[in-house]
């Protein structure tokens, strides 16, 4: 009897948890999928009609902004390795006993709300603000130079607010490389760029994927910076959704916006882990 | 590897202008809490008040978006601290059938993307008809907790010695006394710390409030509501204050910590 309540345990811990997560999270997926293919409009109703025309529609109509939004997505990234990767090695090897205060400093931003971040840089970068202004009244840049409302800005935005996301796998990861490593790759007499080459990049891999993973999908879903430091004409697929959904109330349309965005960030995913050879994608990203 | 490929204080440099960087539009956010502007319109420099700090809660809406955010956020971090802690002790601990499948499920929660999340939720509450409100953003912000608190107590399991659980049965212990006095006090580190990630998670989430918020306003969401009118300077201070609060709980923390480690 006991032995049975022994193994009825791990079941009784995950039933509330599991419950809340499969009624608020895996069955509104199975509800949109269901939502995207029906039809109609709001004020006379849907219909389940399985048919694809929302998918052929969204996709035709909005497909702009779609590939605006791989294209800022990937940008942001690629950027973010750029910028994050020194100073993940820089901490990682030579933070010494301070390397805590550094990364403490990393996470900073996460203190402040994303809303009120991305606002703070409209602020500081908007046409006669705290960094255009006083260029522009010195002369060092012409009167109609700006930076907000252009894809620069949104792509800044993107690669600043997901920065520290990228930074600390790629720490994590090298971090974890064994000092004696590196050595015996100088004692087998690899110069250091081999030795940065063949044996550190190669270590921080995994790093690199836990951190693209942790970046890429935010980025390309993100609407908030293509609001705030995007204006018009930098829209991207997060914005449609947004509006289908909670302006026009065209459900169908959103929802088939929203499948297709989560089945291109899933193609992604498995491509890139496919691409880097990481057999458990899954395995990676759990631990 | 003491002098790699990219060293010397160039790269020392770098990082600390990256930090700056990251730390940019925060001090500016900081500083214009103490601007002396007039009216709503805080966009030019006009010398330096502590005013706003007086005039904090004088924003009836802004005061009570702030309410509701700490009130939803505290509640997040009760249910969810649970019902994660619970996953990740189950986790953590036995091995059963079903845990891949269960690890899966909560990896997709985690990479899922917000904005997915946010309308798949909507959509089952569009169709059920369910009106929107405080309880509808509870609800979703408990759904996208559950995971990050279960993946850092389950950490937090794997680290510990089941041995002692054994000892306690062993010395006549019921299940319950055990998980009291021994199991709970060894986790309480990784729930307390998954339970203050749900509460800042929550605290800080836009998108999946701003699909299923109906008429209630947060404090992201009311500070994007006033982005076509302008940020008042009480944005500033509150920001400035949550922010203030978080740099004292984590620098309390790793004074607690290094002193644990002393002792």
């Amino acid at each position: 009897m006991s032995r049975l309540r022994a193994s009825l345990t791990p079941y009784a811990l995950l039933f509330p948890g599991t419950l809340w997560l499969a009624i608020f999270f895996v069955i509104p997926t199975v509800v949109m999928l269901s939502l995207s293919l029906q039809s109609g409009d709001v004020v006379n109703g849907y219909a389940f009609t399985f048919n694809w025309h929302s998918y052929v529609d969204g996709i035709s109509t909005y497909h702009d902004q779609i590939i605006r939004s791989l294209v800022y997505g990937l940008a942001s990234t690629l950027i973010q390795i750029v910028i994050g990767f020194p100073v993940a090695y820089w901490i990682a090897f030579k933070g010494g006993s301070r390397k805590s205060v550094y990364l403490f400093m990393l996470l900073l931003p996460f203190l402040v709300s994303f809303v009120l971040r991305t606002i703070s840089w409209q602020f500081f970068l908007s046409d006669n603000g705290l960094l255009l202004g006083p260029l522009k009244s010195a002369g060092l840049v012409p009167q109609d130079f700006h930076i907000l409302a252009t894809s620069a800005a949104v792509i800044g935005g993107l690669a600043y607010n997901f920065l520290p996301f990228m930074i600390l796998p790629m720490y994590v990861a090298l971090e974890r490389i064994d000092p004696r490593v590196l050595e015996a790759a100088q004692d087998l007499y690899a110069s250091k760029a081999q030795t940065f080459l063949r044996v550190v990049l190669p270590l921080s891999l995994p790093g690199v994927f836990a951190g693209v993973l942790m970046t890429f999908v935010p980025a390309t879903s993100d609407y908030v910076n293509a609001s705030v430091l995007g204006g018009t004409s930098n829209t991207m697929v997060g914005n449609v959704i947004q509006n289908q959904f909670l302006i026009n109330q065209d459900y169908p349309t959103a929802s088939a916006l929203s499948f297709t965005l989560m089945a291109l960030l899933l193609v992604g995913i498995f491509a890139y882990a496919r691409a880097l050879g990481t057999e458990d994608v899954l395995e990676v990203a759990a631990r | 590897m003491k002098r790699g490929l990219l060293r010397g204080r160039g790269l020392q440099i770098y990082t600390w202008l990256v930090i700056a960087w990251l730390v940019l539009p925060i001090a500016v956010m900081i500083l214009f809490g103490f601007n002396d502007t007039h009216g709503r319109f805080n966009t030019s420099w006009q010398g330096f008040t502590l005013k706003w700090y007086g005039k904090l809660f004088e924003i009836g809406d802004l005061t009570q978006a702030l309410v509701n955010s700490l009130v939803i956020a505290v509640l997040t971090m009760l249910v969810a601290g649970v019902l994660g802690s619970l996953i990740g002790l189950a986790l953590g601990r036995y091995r059963f059938r079903g845990a891949g499948a269960m690890n899966l499920v909560m990896f997709a929660a985690i990479s899922c993307a917000e904005i997915v999340m946010g309308a798949s939720l909507l959509s089952l509450f569009v169709t059920l008809a369910v009106p929107l409100g405080f309880w509808t953003i509870v609800i979703s912000h408990v759904m996208f907790s559950i995971s990050f608190v279960a993946v850092t107590v389950r950490a937090r399991v794997m680290t510990l010695d089941a041995s002692l659980e054994e000892a306690a049965r062993d010395l006549g212990a019921g299940p319950w006394t055990t998980f009291r006095l021994v199991t709970l006090p060894m986790i309480f580190p990784g729930v307390l710390a998954g339970s203050m990630l749900a509460f800042a998670l929550s605290i800080d989430d836009f998108v999946i409030t701003n699909f299923n918020s109906g008429g209630t306003v947060t404090f992201p969401l009311w500070i994007w509501g006033a982005t076509r009118v302008g940020i008042p300077p009480q944005v500033n201070v509150m920001g400035t204050l949550i922010f203030a609060a978080g740099v004292l709980i984590a620098l309390g923390n790793a004074l607690l910590a290094r002193r644990r480690a002393n002792a």
